[in-house]
């Protein structure tokens, strides 16, 4: 099916389509017609997530900023300068960015190969691979790196071959983070590559150009936009580091994240967190604007074709080793750490077998000595995640919706607003929740619904970054012409948008399903009723010494992994777009 | 005409008013009747099942458990919710954590049941008995027993045998800042040595080549030989974790070995006590006190050693044969009193981290 | 039944409609036509609603229709590609009109089914549009927009995308079925010939404006303006000076037909009168190229190069057309010329200087 090449011409469409409409667009309520009915309409769907957001996003954030930066009725901005000339937190603050640089060069560097591969070469098993390498994506962090520290750790397996070790050295965060942001390049820059028109170089061949100057003058140039925007991911993902530098960060090592942590869950330090957090927020909110900026500049028209006609059998020996060499890197980076934990997970005290396995079923029984029953945690797992799921795609197809006409810069705004919580401190949202969601009839605290609506929150702006190059990219005329038969706004988007963005809302479903699956950081920091989920119970049994724990958090670990795989190879059938944001 | 429409419409609006209406049920489903009691604890506790059902059959109260994250997230979520907490009973504030929410009020006093079976050096506010201990654990150095034995070296016994050049190189703790046993070895240090000399203590400690690890997973999984992983691969046969470690390394092995393979310095313990108490303005104070009663059991007491691989507070409560056989019994912890912990702990860390990082 | 009273939309600087007045009487077929860029397409969406006039009114069967919104306008709207609902089969598209306005399933399966029929792809309905050729596409279009029965039917470029032979066939037939329905129709076009084929009035517009109305004969047969004239395909525009029956002109004197405004004006030569003699006769000229059109009637186009004036386009039989290079006499049939109004903005032809030029924004009359 001749999708994508519709889809560029809708997109030149659609460009002149919003230039003919954007003054009204700005000019408010100049008058009806289509400017005017449809901004309400996109109003009214706003509200929606916009009451969300400010509910279960804004108002819990500023209750705990409010209680840390104001006493007495007062506000006490003295303590952001206070806490900003403490040379502590200077050098975390130092630390955070550039480790967050370094973490996005490197990734770049070693994942835009990988993205170039995936996009221009056919070989068996690359559907299952991109799943794959998108699995460490939406693990826990703690079980990144556990399974970070298997592959580079002492014993690891890079010590085992070559003798390195990367445990105690900065390396170690850098590479987790590779591992953890691979994916966001590969699918990123990868899925706008596979459908950049290959014949747009041959022309530049033809002209006369080198293979390397027609790259350089016509590919990069086309990937600029999106290679920016992935870097911004990875730099805001980064920047924001929790999980990883807990784990392999050491007394060193500290991000502004895990300083806020420490500030708020060990010290009750409420000024200094509010004053961190206030610049954490300054940091990503600039990052989003940024993000947003570029967004835009990639949505010019490029010449697209179907990614399946781009992509060939590599040819030559030179190709091959080119195809082996990037695979090879991609193995040992984001395949080889989960496969030593999966091997952990089956090499029991008796040798291969599913003894941990067993184990954890066996945690059911009341005899059986442990903290949570392992089995039970899937079960919650799965529920939380199915009803969050279901708030992430109310909250974010609505948004995504009222998002659809990139008209005003109101409604742009509120796009990088939805992506905020994406950079928020899991500390500040659970302990924002505790001081804010304290009276009825919003007493919450103590609600199971609290841990879904945590990890919505993280699952709507995958959910908006999904849905909305889709629903951009169907015809405005598709629309018109079924107002022209009688269909009103609502009608018109139910017939012609969402049988054309079911695809996409399944694809929306499933990433906000599996992130919500790994989701941690929220999860940890709500009290929340007596149902862990997997990740808890991962870290909880990490926690504790003994073989059998060890293997049995491995085990789980792979029953993660593997549920986030099935999840994600599902997704690759279904993905049609190839161009997601994320 | 517009049927479809304003079908959708129904649709979204019943899923968000069905969303808003779950929240609010849940939200007052925790606590607040009479009929119910809320603990209020951290990721860490756990209990029995059955041992659970049978307090709630015998006291006729629904038992919610809400948990917060961590031991230290979870008692700053109480200080924070003081005066209008999300339960009845907080589980889980031990001695390094105490001040803080005993200085802000947060609980309120009661005599549980029992707490005369309690040793003396267990309880921590004797007089109000604001808080209740119900269980101890000690961190201490733990060695990998082969590892000694193949080099015909005694394992050290003390904080002091850790300086000694034959122990070079051999140890691994954890972050003070960041990991609770890293905090208790460092808080061991200052209760064997004081409040000016552990310093010189930590000097000498690094002098003799002892290395932080960023978190108790990596130094005992990866850094000690003798855990699962640190077999055959790991460089450290000494490491800083809990007396229990060594029955947890024995569980679930299906032909368990005389003894356990690691053991314990029992010269470097440093004893977490924690507590429990009924929360100041609790809804349900006296289903609340009926849990105190409960967490001080004999019931209780005899199931959390393996549920939560510590030992009870109560001196009549039965060991487990995974602990008297594996497990060794501390006879003199150190410890230091919260409250100095409490005021002193910011710069102890601090110290502590430019003498061993930086 | 339609009224437009001095609609005008801007796009930021640029007007894309400018004070457009436009009636259209039941059962009447009127083309708008003009080149890409002239505004036409605007006037349909400010119609159907899909865009909204800056200033002016638009009136269905004498009801304003400001702040109604498209879905309330009972208009039909067939676009310029089709805009066939990809998802939906033949039968799904054409049923999406009756369906939205509550028609019930077997009453609007009745009506799918005599539409098919009417656009001649009986029996089609479960196909995928997608596996459509072009011109079962428009087929399917058509009867889609005809399906709600709409008081108005607009069609935008209707045959636009079609091959010449289906879209001549085409035209014929549109006609033929909206004589028959009776159906009011505004569409527009820029091909001339469709639009004269296929409508009752013509409506030529210039740059957002009209620029001339009038029945296809009309229009052929008097253009108001050169621009009208370019765009009908006549080139053998002149500035001429008229005294009497007499023109002064670039090439030289020629008789105009009575009536013809005197002094300085525009004039057009229908390349049709421009007749070709032996070289010593009327105006000398060198054959420049010839082009074969084709047609019944094997129409030859024949460029001259005057030996004075500007450049010459001649229409002749193949049988009468001189070869490249070759020196003929040109001489002009009255019946031919036609005086234009307005100032030529882009015309080759050289003018007269002087005061009688006429100034560049006047609205023509029509």
């Amino acid at each position: 099916m001749d999708l994508a090449h519709r889809e560029v011409a809708v997109d030149k469409e659609h460009d002149a389509a919003g230039r003919r409409t954007g003054r009204s667009g700005r000019g408010g309520l100049g008058g009806w017609a289509r400017g005017g009915w449809g901004s309400w309409v996109r109003l009214g769907l706003m509200a929606g997530p916009v009451a969300f957001f400010a509910v279960f996003f804004g108002y819990p954030v500023a209750a705990i900023v409010g209680r840390g930066l104001r006493e007495g009725g007062q506000w006490q901005l003295g303590r952001i300068g206070q806490v900003l000339s403490d040379p502590d937190i200077l050098q975390v603050l130092w630390f955070t960015l550039w480790q967050a640089a370094a973490s996005t060069a490197l990734t770049l560097a070693l994942a835009l190969p990988g993205a170039y591969v995936f996009a221009r070469f056919d070989f068996p098993g690359k559907r299952l691979l991109r799943a794959v390498v998108t699995v460490p994506f939406v693990l826990p962090t703690v079980v990144v790196g556990s399974a970070f520290l298997a592959l580079a750790g002492r014993g690891g397996v890079l010590d085992a071959w070559w003798g390195v070790r990367l445990d105690t050295s900065v390396w170690a965060i850098l590479l987790a983070h590779v591992f953890f942001n691979y994916a966001v390049v590969v699918r990123t820059v990868g899925g706008l590559w596979s459908q950049l028109d290959p014949r747009q170089e041959e022309a530049a061949r033809v002209l006369g150009a080198g293979r390397l100057a027609a790259w350089r003058r016509v590919t990069l140039p086309a990937l600029a936009p999106s290679v920016a925007a992935a870097a911004l991911i990875v730099f805001l993902f980064t920047f924001t580091s929790f999980g990883v530098i807990q784990v392999l960060g050491g007394p060193r090592y500290a991000t502004l994240e895990v300083e806020i942590y420490r500030q708020t869950a060990t010290l009750l330090d409420l000024p200094t967190a509010a004053v961190l957090t206030l610049v954490q927020f300054a940091a990503v909110a600039a990052l989003l604007a940024v993000h947003a900026w570029s967004l835009r500049k990639r949505e010019t028209a490029l010449s697209l074709v179907p990614a399946e006609h781009t992509a060939r059998r590599p040819s030559g020996a030179g190709q091959w080793a080119l195809l082996c060499s990037v695979l090879g890197v991609m193995v040992l980076l984001t395949v080889a750490p989960l496969l030593v934990l999966m091997v952990r997970a089956f090499d029991g005290p008796e040798g291969w077998g599913l003894a941990f396995f067993r184990a954890l079923g066996a945690q059911q029984q009341d005899s059986a000595t442990f903290v949570v029953a392992p089995v039970e945690a899937i079960g919650n797992s799965l529920a939380y995640a199915a009803v969050a799921t279901a708030i992430a795609l109310v909250v974010g197809g609505l948004a995504a919706a009222a998002l659809t006409r990139r008209a005003g810069r109101l409604v742009r705004g509120l796009d990088a607003l939805l992506m905020l919580p994406l950079g928020t401190s899991a500390v500040t949202v659970g302990f924002g929740f505790l001081v804010a969601l304290d009276e009825p009839p919003l007493d919450l605290r103590s609600s199971w619904i609290l841990v879904p609506l945590a990890q919505a929150l993280v699952g709507v702006p995958f959910v908006i970054r999904t849905m909305l190059p889709v629903l951009r990219a169907v015809d405005v005329r598709l629309r018109e012409a079924a107002a022209v038969l009688g269909a009103s706004p609502l009608r018109a988007w139910g017939e012609v948008d969402f049988p054309l963005v079911r695809r996409a809302l399944l694809v929306a479903a499933g990433f906000a399903f599996t992130v919500s699956l790994g989701e941690f950081g929220a999860t940890v920091f709500i009290a929340r009723p007596d149902t862990p989920t997997l990740p808890v119970a991962v870290a909880r049994m990490l926690g504790r010494a003994g073989e059998s724990n060890y293997g049995q958090a491995m085990a789980l670990s792979t029953i993660l992994m593997l549920v986030c795989a099935g999840v994600l190879l599902a997704l690759e059938r279904v993905r049609t777009d190839g161009q997601g944001e994320l | 005409m517009n049927t479809h429409a304003r079908r959708a419409a129904a649709a979204t609006t019943a899923v968000l008013t069905l969303a808003l209406l779950a929240t609010a049920c849940g939200g007052s489903g925790g606590s607040g009747d009479s009929k119910s009691v809320t603990l209020v604890t951290h990721d860490s506790f756990a209990v029995s099942k059955s041992v659970l059902k049978d307090f709630e059959k015998r006291s006729g109260y629904k038992v919610h458990v809400l948990r917060g994250g961590d031991a230290g997230a979870a008692v700053n979520q109480a200080v924070l919710n003081k005066g209008n907490p999300q339960g009845d009973v907080f589980f889980g504030v031990d001695n390094t954590l105490l001040s803080r929410p005993l200085d802000q009020g947060v609980f309120t006093s009661y005599k549980a049941k029992g707490l005369d079976k309690v040793p003396q050096r267990l309880q921590a506010d004797p007089d109000k008995h604001r808080v209740t201990p119900v269980d101890s654990g000690d961190v201490c150095v733990n060695y990998d027993r082969k590892w000694f034995a193949d080099k015909k070296l005694d394992p050290p016994r003390t904080l002091e045998d850790l300086t000694e050049p034959r122990y070079k190189n051999l140890l691994v703790t954890e972050d003070a800042a960041n990991s609770s046993p890293g905090l208790a070895f460092l808080l061991a240090s200052v209760a064997e040595s004081g409040e000016k000399g552990w310093q010189g203590y930590w000097k000498k400690l690094r002098r003799n080549g002892v290395e932080v690890a960023g978190s108790w997973e990596q130094a005992y999984y990866d850094r000690f030989t003798g855990s699962r992983e640190g077999k055959g691969k790991g460089d450290k046969p000494l490491v800083v974790s809990y007396a229990s470690s060594p029955p947890a390394e024995v569980m679930g092995v299906k032909n368990p070995p005389k003894e356990a393979p690691t053991g314990v310095a029992k010269g470097t313990c440093f004893q977490q006590t924690e507590y429990a108490g009924l929360l100041s303005g609790a809804k349900n104070p006296k289903g609340g006190k009926a849990l105190l009663d409960f967490l001080l059991s004999k019931r209780f007491q005899e199931d959390l050693p393996l549920k939560m691989f510590v030992n009870p507070a109560r001196e009549d409560a039965r060991l487990p044969e995974l602990f008297t056989k594996y497990g060794e019994t501390v006879d003199k912890p150190a410890t230091v009193p919260p409250e100095k912990i409490a005021e002193h702990r910011e710069q102890w860390i601090k110290t502590w981290t430019s003498l061993t990082v930086k | 039944m339609l009224r437009l009273d001095g609609v005008t939309v801007r796009f930021g600087e640029r007007t894309a409609l400018e004070a457009v007045d436009l009636e259209v009487a039941e059962h009447e077929t009127v083309c708008v036509l003009g080149p890409s860029g002239s505004g036409k397409s605007t006037l349909l969406r400010v119609v159907a609603g899909l865009q909204q006039a800056d200033a002016g009114r638009v009136l269905l069967s004498g009801r304003d229709q400001s702040g109604v919104p498209p879905h309330r306008r009972g208009v039909g709207l067939m676009f310029q590609d089709h805009q066939l609902f990809p998802q939906r089969d033949v039968a799904g598209n054409v049923a999406f009109g009756p369906r939205m306005h509550g028609m019930n399933r077997a009453e609007t399966e009745r009506r799918v089914a005599e539409l098919l029929e009417l656009v001649g792809l009986p029996g089609a309905g479960r196909r995928a549009v997608t596996a459509l050729s072009g011109g079962e596409q428009q087929r399917v279009a058509l009867a889609r927009a005809l399906a709600p029965e709409p008081k108005l039917l607009m069609l935008d470029e209707p045959l636009g995308q079609l091959d010449r032979g289906l879209r001549e066939r085409l035209v014929v037939e549109l006609r033929a079925l909206f004589r028959r329905l009776g159906t009011t129709v505004l569409a527009v076009t820029h091909d001339h010939g469709e639009a004269f084929a296929l409508a009752d009035r013509v409506v030529v517009m210039e740059g957002g404006r009209i620029a001339q109305t009038g029945t296809p004969l009309e229009v052929w047969q008097r253009p108001a303006s050169p621009f009208v004239a370019r765009f009908l395909g006549f080139d053998n525009i002149t500035a001429a000076t008229v005294h009497g029956d007499t023109a002064v002109t670039g090439w030289g004197k020629l008789t105009v037909p009575q009536g013809t405004p005197q002094g300085s004006i525009l004039l057009l030569v229908r390349p049709g009168g421009v007749l070709l003699r032996t070289p010593g006769e009327g105006l000398r000229c060198t054959v420049e190229a010839r082009t074969f059109r084709g047609g019944d009637a094997s129409t030859v186009t024949v460029l001259l190069r005057p030996h004075q004036g500007p450049p010459l386009e001649a229409a002749c039989t193949l049988r009468d057309a001189p070869e490249e290079g070759a020196e003929v006499g040109a001489v002009f049939d009255p019946c031919e010329v036609v005086a234009l109004e307005g100032e030529d903005a882009d015309g080759p032809v050289q003018r007269p200087a002087g005061p009688a030029q006429r100034p560049a924004d006047r609205v023509p009359s029509r």
